[in-house]
């Protein structure tokens, strides 16, 4: 093996910062949330207890949490799978080059760059004219597609551009229809891809703040509620509170990724090697 | 017959996106931009077609040096995102040999991002408040005799916020550019004599710069339509558009929120419109 030149070791311990800084502060709260009963927002450590979280499995200590937990739960499993649905089917759509498509990538980029607080704001004025009442499930839920589309069908983009066509010829060749093409042929392949579609849809909807700002009606989510606290909460249970939802989000990505390394040596042990030299 | 088909199965298959975007994208601005015209009393609002907004807007001069410094934050977060973000890539494209180790170093990267943005912005207390850990350690050291006060709810503060946020919008599509240079190149470079800067500076950059470009957007875009990270890191001191809007929503200004939002909206799709001219999404994902 080479020598490593010493820009490498320079360029590490600069990636090493990089990820401390990037973890460094969610560690803090990490440890501070473990506070003794009278210890305050920074360091020293005031003792060390359970208090803070136990704080937030009382009824009405803090809000309605486990209330907006549950809705920011359904939402971001209504939202994935909207997103994976609505991804694979346009993402099928733009390889066929239909006449408008570009318009319509065109809207879909505008919706990524697009600042959150137009849609909060153009959605919450549409329901308030049209006499509907705002609510997470409808008004919140279409404002966040608006955020996870994008990124889906920009995946799919990355899929398909990809993608070996012909596999689809021999499906074509040997009969099959072009249902069966896409549910026994392309599906399959592009499985692994729609993990991480579901993964960007549940998380980015799970954490979503600026485009429900508006738009969740006078229950809550999750982030909104976190939100509120940080007005009028000064003690540690809010660092509770990001610890669990933080590693809550840390056992819902480790879950996605288990998921795709589960697919990979599936793949790997039942694949034929037909074609392999 | 054929060629018809292939269009109008395409439009079946985009329809739901197609629909999604049209009810919560293009409907929202179209109201946006006839609310603009609305006229407002102190608890309601009521159509009409005037410019009163738009005037009182560009009459005054909060605007303008709000727009700057909404303009000043995003350049900043840009510079600090794109050093940061390009080394971390360059690292890890470069220096990194095994892929199983470049995947897992990505990871690390990326899995922040899957987490609470607000959650990430609160993490930042214990460490710049008053009596925060980097106080504590500058004391404690000697470097300084009193706390330093411009830690927290500061311009520092967000911008270090803007930073910890979005790097890794810079991370991931330069990564992905970088990952498809043939290596092949990096070797001819060095055959001919070139040190490691100069193939960095001749080579791999000019190959990055539509990771860039993508990288650039995303920050530029996210930083300008900012409205919580001000609020939140400046302890509602410093103030961007995103800012000038939420305040006015939450007095019920919704026509000259309107006005502002539609502002806003032109200068980001100005950036954007400039920026598209220097790469091809599509062709480089």
């Amino acid at each position: 093996m080479e020598r490593r030149p010493r820009s490498f070791y320079v360029l590490a311990a600069f990636f090493g910062l990089f990820v401390l800084f990037l973890y460094g502060p969610i560690l803090t709260i990490g440890i501070l949330s473990f506070q003794g009963p009278q210890g305050g927002l920074t360091f020293p450590m005031n003792g060390v207890s359970l208090h803070w979280f136990r704080d937030l499995f009382e009824q009405q200590a803090v809000g309605d949490i486990w209330g907006a937990f549950r809705r920011s739960l359904a939402l971001g499993l209504m939202v994935m799978v909207t997103t994976v649905v609505v991804s694979v089917m346009a993402g099928l759509a733009f390889r066929k080059r239909f006449a408008g498509s570009a318009l319509l990538f065109y809207a879909a980029i505008t919706s990524l760059v697009i600042p959150s607080i137009l849609i909060s704001l153009g959605v919450g004025l549409i329901f308030n004219q049209l006499g509907l009442k705002i609510h997470w499930a409808t008004s919140g839920f279409g404002s966040q597609l608006t955020w996870t589309l994008p990124f889906g069908l920009l995946i799919m983009f990355a899929v398909f551009n990809r993608f070996d066509k012909s596999y689809e010829e021999a499906a074509r060749d040997q009969g099959a229809t072009s249902w069966q093409t896409i549910r026994h042929v392309v599906l399959p392949i592009i499985a692994p891809s729609l993990i991480g579609v579901a993964l960007f849809g549940f998380t980015l909807s799970y954490d979503e703040f600026a485009r429900t700002l508006l738009t969740a009606g006078s229950y809550n989510t999750l982030p909104l509620e976190i939100f509120g606290m940080t007005t009028n909460v000064t003690t540690p249970v809010i660092y509770a509170l990001g610890t669990l939802t933080t590693l809550f989000s840390f056992a819902i990505i480790a879950a996605f990724l288990l998921g795709l390394w589960i697919m990979g040596k599936r793949r790997a042990r039942l694949g034929s090697d037909a074609g392999k030299a | 017959m054929r060629l018809k088909n292939r269009h109008v199965l395409g439009w079946l298959e985009a329809a739901p996106l197609a629909l999604v975007l049209l009810a919560f994208l293009i409907a929202p601005i179209v109201m946006i931009v006839i609310v603009s015209f609305w006229g407002a009393t102190e608890f309601s609002i009521y159509p009409a077609f005037q410019f009163d907004n738009y005037e009182f807007l560009f009459g005054s001069p909060v605007t303008y040096r709000v727009f700057w410094a909404t303009l000043k934050y995003a350049f900043i977060t840009w510079a600090l995102t794109l050093v940061i973000g390009f080394t971390a890539a360059y690292f890890l494209a470069f220096h990194v040999r095994s892929l199983g180790m470049q995947v897992a170093l990505f990871l690390v990267c990326t899995i922040p991002f899957w987490t609470s943005n607000i959650i990430r912005m609160i993490s930042w207390i214990p460490f710049l408040g008053r009596n925060g850990i980097a106080n504590q350690t500058l004391i404690s050291w000697g470097v300084i005799d009193e706390p330093l006060e411009w830690l927290l709810y500061s311009d520092f503060s967000v911008l270090l916020a803007f930073v910890h946020l979005y790097t890794l919008f810079m991370v991931v599509p330069i990564f992905n550019t970088m990952m498809r240079i043939d290596k092949a190149l990096l070797e001819a470079a060095r055959d001919n004599g070139a040190s490691g800067f100069q193939t960095l500076v001749h080579v791999i950059l000019p190959l990055t710069k539509p990771g860039i470009m993508i990288g650039t957007i995303f920050v530029v875009t996210l930083v300008m339509g900012d409205f919580i990270t001000v609020r939140f890191m400046s302890g509602s001191q410093s103030a961007n558009v995103g800012r000038l809007i939420s305040n006015d929503i939450a007095l019920l200004q919704y026509p000259s929120a309107a006005a502002t939002a539609v502002v806003l909206l032109a200068t980001v799709m100005i950036v954007i419109a400039i920026l598209l001219r220097f790469v091809n999404i599509r062709k480089e994902l």
